[in-house]
């Protein structure tokens, strides 16, 4: 059988599985865009050379310097399309986009600092809610940034 | 995806998701979320089209002057992944007969892989093994496809290591080898439909899932509608 209609039937797949109860919506009133400090965070585990590679089930997170660029994919998901990523790293992790954006002054600034994880989590996601994701959040918000844009796979 | 939003929204930054996962925003509901249909693994739409990317981006950013939320909002254009034709790649000819046609393969791909890595200064091949090691990983992938037990057969790590890093391997060497970019999934096909590496390794596949592997080991070493 080829790849054809992959898509569809890992969407299907994501669709269907459990996801837990968030009782409300969070919210941060945002800084206005032109002064905000920006950050990507990438659910593509994406990892600096050398490293710590993740692992099958992962729920950690790495942190990725603004200047870096030869990033690996580090996910253990065959499931999607790898190709754009090693043409472009942009079309996963718009970094240079960002740069861009900030150039132009529409956004006030780039972070120092970005976060990738590899979209794993537990049945009731307590890891990455009440662990790696904080953490990852107080390193953000130590460098100053106001607004994430998170990007999957 | 949408459990971070909530941790880092909860943390005091604001954010804004792409999302491909529709249904999951909307059980989740995350606070800023564009959705975009675009294949997986190119949340961005469009490798090589800067302007189409800040378009996502432009829309994406766009979420924050939202008074209130959850505001989810759907990306105009849909770019499928759909019966991708494979890439219009050449193969290299038979030089060494003395080996396996995708070991052979796999060497004389070596020079198109070293263009791409020069080229984008970066490669996700290394897992278990770095590029002078693949035509190394497609041989025991060769003995296993050939009836010898994966354990026994010389893989310097975990099958689904190695069989990610022939298919980066690939993949990244297809890029030399094209003009730009590729559709979605068209290398994938390169790599399983045309390449007798990507044949040696769903081969293998089928030969460790009728011998009993254990299931992660060889399911995840290809998508899971190849066969």
């Amino acid at each position: 059988m080829s790849g054809g209609g992959a898509d569809a039937a890992m969407r299907e797949y994501a669709a269907n599985l459990p996801v837990p109860e968030i009782d409300g919506t969070s919210w941060t009133v945002p800084v206005p865009l032109g002064d905000a400090t920006v950050a990507i965070v990438t659910t593509a585990a994406l990892h600096e050379v050398g490293d710590e590679r993740y692992g099958p089930a992962d729920t950690g997170y790495r942190v990725l310097a603004r200047e870096t660029r030869d990033l690996v994919m580090g996910h253990w998901s065959p499931n999607f399309d790898r190709a754009g990523f090693a043409a472009d790293l942009d079309v996963v992790y718009p970094i240079d986009r960002l740069e861009e954006l900030a150039a132009r002054g529409v956004i006030g600034a780039v972070a120092p600092h970005h976060v990738a994880f590899a979209g794993n989590q537990d049945d009731t996601v307590t890891k990455v809610r009440l662990d790696s994701g904080p953490r990852a959040a107080r390193i953000l918000r130590d460098d100053g940034v106001d607004i994430v844009l998170l990007t999957p796979v | 995806m949408c459990v971070l939003a909530h941790v880092f929204e909860a943390a005091g930054i604001a954010t804004v998701a792409l999302v491909s996962v529709l249904p999951v925003a909307e059980k989740m509901h995350p606070p800023r979320a564009l959705y975009c249909e675009f294949p997986l693994g190119r949340p961005l739409g469009r490798p090589g089209d800067a302007d189409f990317q800040h378009d996502v981006a432009r829309r994406a950013f766009a979420l924050l002057d939202a008074p209130e939320g959850p505001v989810l909002e759907t990306h105009p254009e849909v770019i499928e992944l759909d019966d991708a034709a494979p890439l219009s790649c050449a193969l290299p000819p038979r030089f060494d007969p003395s080996v396996p046609e995708a070991v052979d393969e796999a060497r004389a791909l070596r020079d198109a892989y070293e263009r791409t890595r020069t080229a984008t200064g970066r490669t996700s091949v290394g897992r278990v093994a770095d590029a002078d090691g693949v035509s190394d990983l497609v041989a025991a992938f060769v003995r296993i496809a050939d009836g010898v037990d994966w354990t026994q057969a010389g893989l310097p790590g975990d099958p689904v290591s190695a069989a990610h890093d022939v298919r980066a391997y690939y993949e990244e060497a297809s890029l030399a080898l094209v003009d730009g970019p590729p559709d979605p999934g068209a290398a994938e096909a390169w790599f399983y439909e045309v390449s007798a590496a990507g044949r040696v390794v769903l081969a293998a596949r089928r030969a460790m899932q009728a011998a009993q592997a254990p299931f992660p080991l060889w399911f995840y070493m290809a998508r899971a509608t190849r066969q």
